[in-house]
């Protein structure tokens, strides 16, 4: 699977986890600006195959192109580069900190890459008004709710401008309305910058959000767009 | 939907010729199907028959009479009964999809498949109906969301169905 203008592209990928074979010649594609959902049932290897494209988790075999450069052959510090600079990502829990303010928050990825502390927070106060929580800057993650903490995280996951947005479950732990609210931020926010988003998901009404959908079983994927 | 019961509900505002009704119609729950006038002239004529309806005025024009129809009292009961009767829940999906994958099954066909390129099927529509409900207004969203979670509750079924295919197999090949 090689589609012409991919900016990352999986193939063949094999993962285990001693015996528990995690993915079994999963594959995977995406252009910029174009969202892909990633579904599958619990188990079925579909954060494994989200990890292993972020370049969290080494496959055992397998092929990870990123703008046309194979993964395995960078190093650690080239991999960590890319995903302070080139990725965003979002999870389901836990990921603000809970010492900084919502503002500091947003800001840390531009202050880790050595963005001064004023031009930080600047950007970040942008990213949280687009996102609709520039009230909260000064107050602490749990100070806010479950909703409001989610479009932090995505305000901080787009705030370097990545390339591509790693989601994983991200409204998992949210009510309908909120769950909505922040996919139309986050998809809104990713078109706008021309950002590529990876979302996995077992909800088909967050997938609803997406261009088209990968599914993962037993560690195979399928591309339903080549299906249908 | 109840395209009789739906033009009388219209009807309960004030009288309306059949054009108006249509226009009405389409506007607040026609986005899918709009209805051809020949379903509102043949409707009202059937509500006339059954003096649920009444022949309010008639204007000349160029073409064809413009009837104008109000509501009549017995027109507002059934009306009111209508909306006090729940609807019966549809269980047309589980019905076709299950003898499709029964009969996959039966067959040595791939069920899998059955159920992946109708999940991909289903999600196209959610697309479409999300796409909507971002683009409408607060109408729009609440039609669009009773649609999006009636399709999410099939999603299920064929997420559960996939995930017992092998037991299914053993059962119906038995």
């Amino acid at each position: 699977m090689t589609p012409d203008g991919s900016l990352l592209v999986a193939d063949d990928l094999h993962k285990a986890y001693g015996p528990t074979v995690a993915l079994d010649g999963a594959g995977f594609s995406i252009h910029p600006g174009e969202v892909v959902a990633v579904m599958g049932p619990s188990g079925s290897g579909k954060s494994t195959l989200l990890h292993c494209l972020a370049g969290i988790v080494t496959p055992d075999s397998g092929s990870i192109l990123y703008n046309g450069r194979e993964m395995a052959t960078m190093n650690d510090a080239e991999r960590s580069a890319l995903r302070r600079s080139e990725f965003g990502f979002v999870f389901q829990f836990g990921q603000l900190v809970p010492e900084l303010t919502c503002v500091e928050n947003v800001a840390l990825p531009l202050r880790l890459n050595g963005t001064s502390r004023k031009e930080a927070e600047r950007a970040a106060l942008t990213w949280m008004e687009r996102l609709e929580v520039d009230d909260l800057g000064k107050k602490r993650p749990g100070e806010v709710s479950g909703g409001q903490g989610q479009r932090v995280a995505v305000a901080r996951a787009l705030v370097t401008d990545p390339r591509v947005l790693f989601a994983d479950e991200p409204t998992g732990a949210l009510d309908s309305l909120n769950g909505e609210r922040v996919m139309e931020l986050l998809t809104d926010a990713a078109r706008t910058t021309n950002a590529a988003v990876v979302l996995v998901t077992h909800e088909a009404r967050v997938a609803a959000y997406s261009d088209r959908e990968i599914v993962v079983r037993d560690g195979k994927s399928r591309d339903m767009e080549r299906v249908v | 939907m109840s395209i009789g019961h739906t033009l009388l509900g219209l009807l309960e505002s004030g009288p309306r010729h059949g054009y108006d009704l249509k226009r009405a119609f389409d506007e607040k729950f026609g986005h899918d199907r709009p209805l051809h006038y020949g379903q509102v002239y043949s409707t009202m004529s059937r509500l006339l028959k059954n003096g649920l309806v009444e022949v309010d005025g008639i204007e000349p024009g160029g073409g064809p009479e413009r009837k104008r129809y109000a509501i009549t009292d017995a027109g507002i009961t059934d009306v009111e009964r209508w909306l006090a009767t729940p609807e019966a829940p549809e269980p047309y999906l589980q019905s076709t999809l299950y003898t499709k994958v029964v009969l996959a099954l039966l067959t040595h066909r791939d069920a899998a498949d059955i159920l992946d390129t109708q999940r991909a099927e289903h999600l196209r529509l959610m697309r479409i109906l999300t796409d909507r409900k971002r683009r409408g207004d607060l109408a729009d969203q609440l039609i669009c969301d009773h649609a999006l979670f009636h399709l999410e509750a099939d999603l299920r079924w064929l997420e559960l169905t996939a995930a017992r295919l092998d037991k299914l197999a053993e059962a119906v090949t038995k």
